[in-house]
């Protein structure tokens, strides 16, 4: 294996369900359930799993889902502003961290 | 990836189901040259109808008694005889004459009498937009291509079109990639127009881009070529067949010569006919003619479709990872 990851591994996602297939197929069934228009739309969220996708920062779905948020009719303003917004909570979430440390600090220092 | 033969999908060979529609291309010659254009129209192209064949065309219209006569190029207004075959139509009572406007035609010098020309007639007009925001529409149109684009559109409204008057617009993807659900999007554009511009129209028409001609060159030269063309045959719906323009519309070329659609025109790919030529119209089977087809079907035929009146199958389609 000369690197982890390959672009053309996205379009073999199907057979992760090659051993357990009746766990895969529950998880695709539930995935495409969610992905549907319902409360929210298509481009909404389309827009919320680009964010995660670079929260949890996986190229696969970067991938799929930048296009994917063109193909449901957001704009490049609002695909940057998702990023943003999952960079924003990905800092926020590790700074607030920053009272635990404080409290930490409180509780050894004299 | 080998593409799988488009005919390989059908249960049985598509055929016609008669003329509904003329659709005549007036010629290459346009104002812009968009990085998508399957006609590759430009300001340098040559090639346009001349006065000969627009009276077949006429004639053509009197035969057949289409329901729609839709005028494209390039820019159509841009044909010399346009106004003399708009006017015999009208004469003609044709139903419906659409004008598939570029919108920035309306604001070339010597080109200022088209849009009450249209009006006047009460020509449908179908106008390119591929996007409600500006730096999309530039990026594929040219740069102020979308201000001018909406300068046309308010000069358009102000003549009572999307109101009393058929303003529908046309959206296409500005890369190697789908269009979005029509209904959705629509709604989008219209919010976004009324509220940034004060722009009014009626429709909004999805047109998938075809993998033939300027787009394709793009597509390879970037190379997305391999993965659109999976994409297409992968979304592949046959519940689009029913409803593909190729089988109720006739296309005819600058020349004269007689096409399944657009789309075959500009791949040279005539009728399935002894003499494809509108002149010879009278002795060509209108009704149950078999369909030419090839890779370039499948762009019709992705995801909800595609048409020049935009999406055939609205039902929601699953997303794809």
């Amino acid at each position: 294996m000369g690197h982890y990851y390959d672009s053309k591994d996205l379009e073999r996602f199907g057979e992760i369900g090659k051993h357990r297939k009746e766990l895969a197929d529950k998880f695709f069934d539930w995935y495409g359930s969610v992905m549907e228009k319902g409360a929210l739309t298509r481009r909404e969220k389309s827009l919320i799993a680009l964010g995660v996708a670079h929260a949890v920062q996986c190229p696969y779905c970067i991938d799929a889902y930048a296009t994917g948020c063109l193909e449901a009719g957001a704009s490049n303003d609002e695909i940057t502003e998702a990023i943003h917004v999952a960079a924003a909570i990905r800092a926020g979430a590790s700074l607030v961290h920053g009272i635990q440390a404080d409290n930490a600090i409180n509780k050894v220092m004299m | 990836m080998t593409v799988p033969a488009f005919s390989s999908k059908l249960q049985k060979p598509l055929t016609t189901y008669g003329v509904n529609c003329l659709q005549v291309n007036l010629g290459k010659l346009c104002n812009q040259a968009c990085k998508h254009c399957h006609v590759d129209a430009g300001p340098k192209r040559t090639e346009i109808m001349d006065r000969e064949t627009v009276q077949h065309i006429i004639a053509a219209a009197e035969m057949v008694r289409p329901e729609l006569v839709d005028l494209t190029g390039g820019a159509p207004e841009m044909n010399p005889h346009f106004r003399e075959l708009v006017e015999a139509l009208r004469d003609l009572g044709v139903p419906r004459i659409m004008d598939r406007c570029n919108l920035t035609i309306l604001l070339e010098p010597g080109f200022d009498w088209v849009a009450n020309f249209l009006a006047k007639h009460r020509i449908e007009v179908t106008a390119s937009l591929p996007f409600y925001v500006g730096e999309h529409v530039d990026r594929q149109r040219g740069k102020g291509v979308f201000s001018r684009s909406i300068e046309g559109l308010r000069i358009l409204n102000g003549l009572g079109y999307g109101d009393s008057l058929p303003l529908n617009l046309v959206y296409n993807p500005q890369g190697a990639y789908l269009p979005p659900d029509q209904d959705d999007l629509e709604q989008l554009y219209k919010r976004h127009l009324a509220e940034e511009y004060g722009i009014r129209f009626n429709e909004l028409y999805t047109i998938t881009n075809m993998p033939i001609a300027r787009f394709k060159t793009y597509l390879e030269r970037s190379e997305n070529y391999t993965r659109y063309m999976n994409k297409l045959v992968s979304r592949f719906n046959p519940g689009t067949l029913d409803g593909l323009m190729c089988r109720s519309l006739i296309s005819v070329g600058y020349d004269g010569r007689l096409y399944d659609c657009d789309f075959n025109q500009m791949l040279d790919m005539t009728i399935d006919a002894e003499q494809p030529h509108i002149s010879q119209l009278r002795d060509i089977m209108l009704t149950g003619r078999p369909i030419r087809t090839d890779d370039h079907c499948y762009g019709c035929t992705a995801g909800h479709g595609s048409s020049c009146g935009g999406a055939l199958d609205t039902e929601d389609e699953a997303i794809a990872v």
